[in-house]
């Protein structure tokens, strides 16, 4: 490695391009070649001397950065004069400038206008030193509290997971502390075996301490005991505390032997709380699950298809819980799936499977297409799109056939709006507009018309979303969101449906040429009220960006962040109608800032994905907020 | 005004200056010790006449450099005054100060020839016959510059520089022709060679060729030069041979190679063979060749010595006596009943009861071989609260945990919160209940890690009202008032990267980046002292376990030995070749171990000032430094991340713990020596097994004779136990008297 890098030891000088730059910045203007040369040395090696004098500053500060302190402290064991006002605390942002041939690094120095210093109100006074004790080890045995790292770091259990013979390398063993004081004993033996070419996964000790048995007798109780309170404190522990790595067998086990018991018995309650116990597993940044997939999948399966999970299916909101394991699917999924293990396709697969078939119960249906679903835009444009037809005549056939029995109207009627709610973002992505409601009957049948109702909406809001005015806060309220504004363009053909609190300014354009009816009957969402959202994982952050552009058609389409299962809210695409769909349930959408412009086009991006950098430096941020995600309201446009 | 034109003068005479104060040191040294350096005959002459001599043209050097300085500034009246109160003549001046700028070097030309026989002499000294432990570098601290000149003049003598490669590449085939067991052994030449021959190629201007020979042969060399290299590479002129460092370093000390007769006979012959004087001759002047009779050694033996900036230790710089065995603990009578009646029985009823099979308890019946006579140097007399100390150290010796490989320590860690990556030095009390860290801003905080708050003494107005005759005056002079957790202290003016407390908690010593050390007071909070000295950072200082001296150690490579009542050195030990990073006392105060950039530590003996071993292995700067609790062994440190075991005694390599994956910053063995507690910027405390580290050795007769040692590599075993901490470096370690560890590191989020 060292004679990798000698060679270039050797070479690297400053060019003399750099010489007659900083020559030309203190105003000297002819500088010969020959100086340069000899200057370039010198300069060179000087910043290496000072270099190497501030290496030994930054070892002695116990760093692992240089700063600008160790070369000032270099240049006084030098007797030069320190560089002042160069504190920097993290990094030195230079910037890059090439024009005319030549290449610059250089600080950019603004101007400070002191009256701006002296009118900004002092920052906070930064906290003082503090000290903290804590126990590192007890008895050679490291306790895990959050002061402490966790025992095993996820990144190691990810390996000790994927590629299991790595683990006993010497090298790695010393990260897991779990061993504490057999940890001389199993590094020799690890040793041993590398010499003897066996290779053994070491015997990893799974006793619990009396503290954590004490601890997971609690957390179990309160996760399927009655008092709320207690389950959410119990919740919150499993999806934050970094000790739990030595439980996990236990809390994999129990999870599943519970959903086998309790889908038996029909208890919708306890499932629910094991699936949110699965979530909390999920959620806990030191935990990587891999290794209890195979007892965690099958549970949280069985809680999307199963099919009876409630004594009374007709009154029992069971939908909720497949919905809710949907998603816990999905991220599963997203999150462990590889090309070894391939639980995406086979998941799919299996829902497909079931799916198809024709003496399938509508709720397992139910359940197969709600996990299709989860499973992003592009499953549901491969495998439900081409078979809403066929699942339209089913569905016509029990809504508008002989009744045959409750249950099953239900069903299809809760497959009938899952179906709508999923498809028509999808839809208004991939189809062109205008919608007409003959069209769609002729593609999706039964369904057809429905369905462009609800493609018209989505298209709306999302358009919708973009033209908020300053600072509107609209919270849409459960059940199924459904908030219309017409395309015209005028405000006020707006004011029918929609809440007051949304303006449409009169300035700007709205790109959809047709008329402006609301095209969707919609239950009269009334109260709007600003809620948190229930549904925990949603991590989901769109920002648009309102830019004045020249294109004049609106783009505007929020993204869900990666980590999200949930579906984008809002779609638009560019020379598609505005429409409005029903989002997810309680969102709070926050409008940052909008555009002064009459001529705005609307460019959506997301904040995780930094696909385009807009040429505007300025316009509108709009945030759609889930009020969860605190980090989103302090977002700026990029 | 004073003070700002010193800081100036500094910067335009700079290498003279800071020679100044170390003479002066010597100067008082001789007056009041004798002589305390480790020098030769041949360099305490060259000091002593440079004292004698040219004391005067010195003094009148450093007054032209001011009066230059004064005149440059248009300080023209200044001027006339110094000049009328100096005596000196208005020509002198203009002279002086026309020489000096032309030869940039100063007007120390009159000393350089005056020193130029005595320096030329002892270079073309033969190389056997040197066996002077220091001499050469106490005349790098001595005088900087002219000695740059004479050195680099033996470069003079050139050969044809496009031959240079092919005489390094002949020499590097012939030696892989040699046999398998010669062969590790001549390959130690290749580095000191290649330096040299850069050197020289650079020295004589042959820029090119310089660059072409270094890219061609520097990835021949062994990687643990490569900071050597690096520096070596970024010089490519003449000019910038002139007070560097590092360069220095190799030009003034020899190069020592421990190398079998047999294989160094077979290097001979091919060099006379081919007539290869070029080489022949770096050898001959600047490589030291320590001869051994016996088996060459293998490449391992000698990789686990070789690392440090001049080579290996010579075998007979190891060889001097060494009393490391433990001061006789002072006879003190413990109280039967040690809840209550330790106040009064301290004062004489002879109840003789010592702790049960204490280790120091019978340590104290009989005089150790190994340790030094009580008197050897003089400590200071023990106080009836030092007594008390001891009693309840005793007390709770008693109740201190046996540590092993079955019972480790608990760990407690201290965490310093919001310290904006500028914490840079921790340590506690002894008796764990105070701790101080020091920081990037110049300040050092105390704290006190037990319920009872940090009290200062009243002003002296309050003093003056208490009631003197009260039994508990000394609660009384207390302020309870301004008691508080965490006491700052403000003093220095750069970063704090060393500190101690005293064995009796009165007091504190930092050292900084300005170039002092500061003592404290822990009863006033107040600066006590300033020592200065060192002129350039000390980065590190500890006080000696029985109090009263303390060592200090920095950027100018000197360590100085101090007594809190004076305010100058008491010794110096020079003979480091680069910084001194870390500094140590060992247990019975009779020795001082530092460590350095140079990547050697060497043992220094208080009384005599000789550098009484020198250990060398590590292949970066040493950072810690730990004696174990019995004075025998010495556990390293570096950031190499390797920490490294000693035998005192036999002056050997005795271990080598690998594990630590960056620098370790911190060491300390139990309070019984059974682990050895390791914390470093990799943000985990290991804990070491030292019980099994030291039984294992066998040390025969013939590995201490010859000083080839050959580690087996069990660091695995012997490691107990890796403690991660949430980033968070470790950079100090301390156990309790009852063997709880306790560990601080600031957090960095």
């Amino acid at each position: 490695m060292a004679e990798e890098r000698r060679p270039k030891q050797c070479s690297v000088s400053l060019p003399t391009e750099s010489m007659k730059a900083i020559a030309e910045s203190v105003g000297v203007g002819q500088l010969q070649e020959e100086s340069c040369a000899a200057l370039s040395e010198e300069v060179s090696y000087r910043i290496k001397e000072i270099a190497q004098d501030a290496l030994k500053f930054m070892h002695h500060g116990k760093r692992r950065k240089l700063t600008t302190n160790d070369i000032d402290n270099a240049l006084k064991l030098k007797n030069v004069e320190p560089l002042y006002g160069f504190q920097s605390q993290e990094f030195i942002p230079f910037r890059f400038a090439s024009g005319g041939g030549r290449e610059l690094h250089f600080y950019e120095e603004k101007e400070v206008d002191l009256s701006d210093i002296i009118n900004t109100p002092l920052p906070r006074v930064p906290l003082d030193v503090s000290l903290k004790a804590h126990w590192l080890s007890i008895e050679g045995v490291q306790p895990s509290i959050p002061e402490n790292p966790p025992p095993a770091p996820k990144e190691q259990q990810k390996v000790e997971s994927t590629e299991p013979l790595k683990v006993i390398k010497p090298g790695q063993e010393e990260e897991g502390t779990i061993q504490g004081k057999g940890q001389g004993a199993t590094a020799a033996d690890g040793k041993g075996k590398e010499k003897g070419l066996i290779r053994l996964k070491p015997r990893s000790t799974h006793e619990l301490s009396v503290e954590q048995q004490l601890y997971y007798k609690e957390i179990t109780e309160a996760c399927v005991g009655s008092c709320e309170a207690k389950r959410a404190e119990a919740l919150q522990s499993i999806a934050t505390d970094p000790g739990l790595y030595q439980m996990l067998p236990r809390f994999s086990t129990f999870i599943s032997e519970g959903v086998r018991v309790n889908v038996v018995q029909n208890n919708l309650a306890l499932l629910i709380y094991l699936m949110r116990m699965v979530k909390a597993l999920m959620d806990n940044p030191t935990l990587y699950l891999e290794k209890y997939l195979h007892e965690l999948i099958p549970a949280v399966v069985t809680c999307i298809v199963s099919k009876q999970l409630c004594l009374r299916p007709d009154v029992d909101n069971h939908w909720a819980l497949r919905d809710f394991a949907a998603r816990l699917m999905a991220q599963s999924c997203k999150t462990f799936s590889t090309t070894t293990n391939n639980i995406q396709s086979r998941i799919t697969k299996t829902f497909t499977k079931s799916w198809l078939d024709d003496k399938t119960q509508w709720t397992t249906r139910y359940g197969c297409i709600a996990g299709l679903a989860e499973l992003g835009p592009d499953v549901i444009k491969t495998l439900i799109l081409p078979r809403l037809t066929i699942e339209g005549v089913r569905i016509k056939t029990v809504m508008e056939g002989p009744v045959v029995s409750n249950i099953d109207k239900i069903g299809a009627d809760h497959v009938q709006s899952l179906l709508l709610k999923h498809c028509a973002s999808v839809i208004a992505k991939i189809r062109p507009q205008p919608d007409s409601v003959e069209q769609y009957r002729t593609d999706y049948g039964y369904l057809g018309p429905m369905l462009c109702s609800h493609v018209m909406k989505a298209r709306t809001q999302a358009a919708l979303q973009a033209q908020q005015v300053n600072r509107t806060t609209l919270t849409i309220t459960q059940p199924r969101p459904t908030l219309t504004v017409s395309q015209s363009g005028l405000s006020g053909s707006l004011g029918q449906r929609t809440p007051s609190i949304i303006k449409v300014p009169s300035s700007l354009t709205l790109m959809s040429p047709r008329p402006g009816t609301p095209s969707q009957p919609s239950p009269p969402a009334t109260k709007y009220i600003v809620m948190t959202t229930s549904a925990g994982a949603s991590s989901t952050q769109q920002v648009i960006t309102l830019s004045s552009s020249q294109t004049a058609s609106p783009v505007t389409s929020t993204v869900p962040s990666a980590t999200s299962t949930l579906q984008p809210l809002v779609k638009l695409e560019p020379g598609s109608g505005p429409g409005l769909t029903g989002s997810r349930p309680l969102q709070k959408y926050i409008v940052v800032s909008l555009p002064s412009s009459a001529t705005s086009s609307l460019e959506a991006k997301s904040s995780v994905l930094p696909t385009s950098i807009s040429s505007n430096p300025l316009e509108a941020v709009m945030k759609l907020d889930r009020s969860e995600s605190p980090g989103a309201s302090t977002q700026s446009p990029h | 005004m004073a003070a700002v034109q010193g800081g100036q003068v500094d910067a335009v005479e700079e290498k003279d200056i800071k020679t100044e104060p170390s003479n002066d040191g010597c100067g008082n040294n001789n007056a009041n010790d004798g002589r305390l350096l480790s020098t030769s005959p041949g360099s305490s002459s060259s000091t002593g006449s440079n004292k004698s001599t040219a004391g005067a043209p010195e003094d009148q050097q450093t007054l032209l450099a001011v009066l230059q300085f004064l005149r440059k500034n248009k300080l023209s009246e200044s001027v006339e005054i110094l000049r009328r109160e100096a005596g000196l003549p208005e020509d002198s001046l203009d002279l002086k100060g026309g020489d000096s700028s032309g030869a940039g070097s100063g007007g120390a030309a009159g000393s350089v020839d005056l020193e130029g026989g005595d320096a030329s002499s002892l270079l073309s000294r033969v190389t056997s016959s040197s066996s002077a432990v220091a001499q050469a570098p106490t005349k790098a601290a001595g005088e900087d510059q002219p000695d740059v000149n004479v050195v680099l003049s033996a470069y003079s003598q050139q050969g044809d520089p496009p031959l240079y490669q092919v005489y390094y590449s002949g020499l590097k085939r012939f030696i892989e022709s040699v046999l398998d067991c010669h062969r590790a052994e001549l390959s130690q030449v290749f580095y000191p060679l290649f330096v040299h021959m850069y050197l020289e190629l650079v020295y004589n201007n042959h820029e090119s060729e310089a660059k072409a020979f270094f890219e061609k042969f520097s990835g021949d060399q062994e990687c643990y030069y490569a900071d050597d290299l690096r520096v070596l590479s970024s010089l490519s002129k003449r000019e910038h041979m002139r007070g560097n460092e590092t360069l220095l370093d190799f030009r003034t000390s020899k190069f020592v190679l421990r190398i079998s007769r047999d294989s160094y006979q077979l290097l001979k012959r091919h060099l006379q063979e081919r007539q290869n004087n070029q080489i022949w001759n770096i050898i001959q002047e600047h490589l030291y060749i320590d001869i051994f009779d016996g088996m060459p050694r293998s490449k391992g033996q000698i990789d686990t010595m070789s690392g440090s900036l001049a080579g290996e230790g010579k075998r007979e710089a190891n060889k001097a006596k060494v009393y490391y065995g433990l001061l006789k603990e002072p006879e003190i009578e413990l109280p039967l009943d040690d809840e209550d009646e330790e106040a009064e029985n301290e004062e004489g009823k002879p109840k003789k009861k010592k702790p049960k099979k204490d280790s120091m308890g019978s340590k104290s019946k009989k005089q150790d071989p190994n340790a030094p006579s009580q008197t050897r140097i003089p400590l200071p007399e023990l106080k009836d609260s030092d007594k008390l100390d001891k009693i309840m150290y005793m007390k709770e010796a008693t109740k201190r945990i046996r540590l092993g490989p079955d019972n480790l320590p608990s760990i407690c860690f201290y965490s310093f919160l919001n310290a904006y990556q500028g914490l840079t030095a921790v340590d506690f009390t002894d008796d764990s209940s105070l701790i101080a860290g020091g920081f990037a801003d110049s300040t050092v905080r105390v704290w006190s890690v037990t319920p009872k708050k940090l009290r200062k003494v009243k002003s002296a107005a309050d003093l003056n009202l208490i009631d003197k005759e009260s039994d508990d005056v000394l609660e009384r002079i207390m302020d309870e008032k301004t008691a508080s957790e965490l006491k700052v202290l403000y003093g220095h003016s750069g970063p704090v990267y060393g500190i101690s407390f005293s064995p009796d908690r009165n007091y504190l010593l930092s050292s900084s980046e300005d170039g002092t050390v500061r003592l404290w007071s822990l009863q006033t909070f107040t600066c006590l002292v300033g020592y200065k000295g060192h002129n350039y950072p000390v980065w590190d200082t500890h006080f000696s376990p029985h109090g009263y001296y303390f060592i200090s150690g920095g950027h100018d490579r000197v360590a100085r030995l101090w007594a809190t009542d004076h305010y100058q050195p008491l010794r110096m030990f020079s003979g480091h070749l680069a910084d001194i990073t870390s500094t140590r006392f060992h247990p019975n105060s009779n020795y001082v171990a530092t460590g350095s950039s140079d990547r050697t530590i060497r043992l220094w003996d208080v009384l005599s000032g000789n550098c009484v071993r020198i250990f060398t292995g590590h292949k970066g700067p040493i950072h810690a430094l730990a004696f174990s609790p019995n004075g025998k062994f010495l556990a390293s440190g570096a950031t190499d991340s390797r920490v490294l075991l000693w035998d005192i005694g036999h002056g050997l390599m005795i271990g080598e713990l690998k594990g630590h994956t960056d620098t370790v910053y911190s060491l300390r063995f139990s309070r019984d020596g059974e682990i050895l507690a390791s914390g470093s910027m990799d943000n985990t405390v290991r804990l070491w097994n030292a019980t099994k580290a030291f039984d294992d050795l066998e040390t025969d007769d013939f590995t201490a004779a010859t000083g080839h040692v050959h580690l087996q590599d069990n660091s695995q075993e012997l490691l107990l136990g890796t403690y991660m901490s949430k980033s968070t470096p470790v950079i100090h370690l301390h156990f309790t008297r009852r063997n709880l560890l306790l560990a601080a590191g600031a957090y960095n989020p």
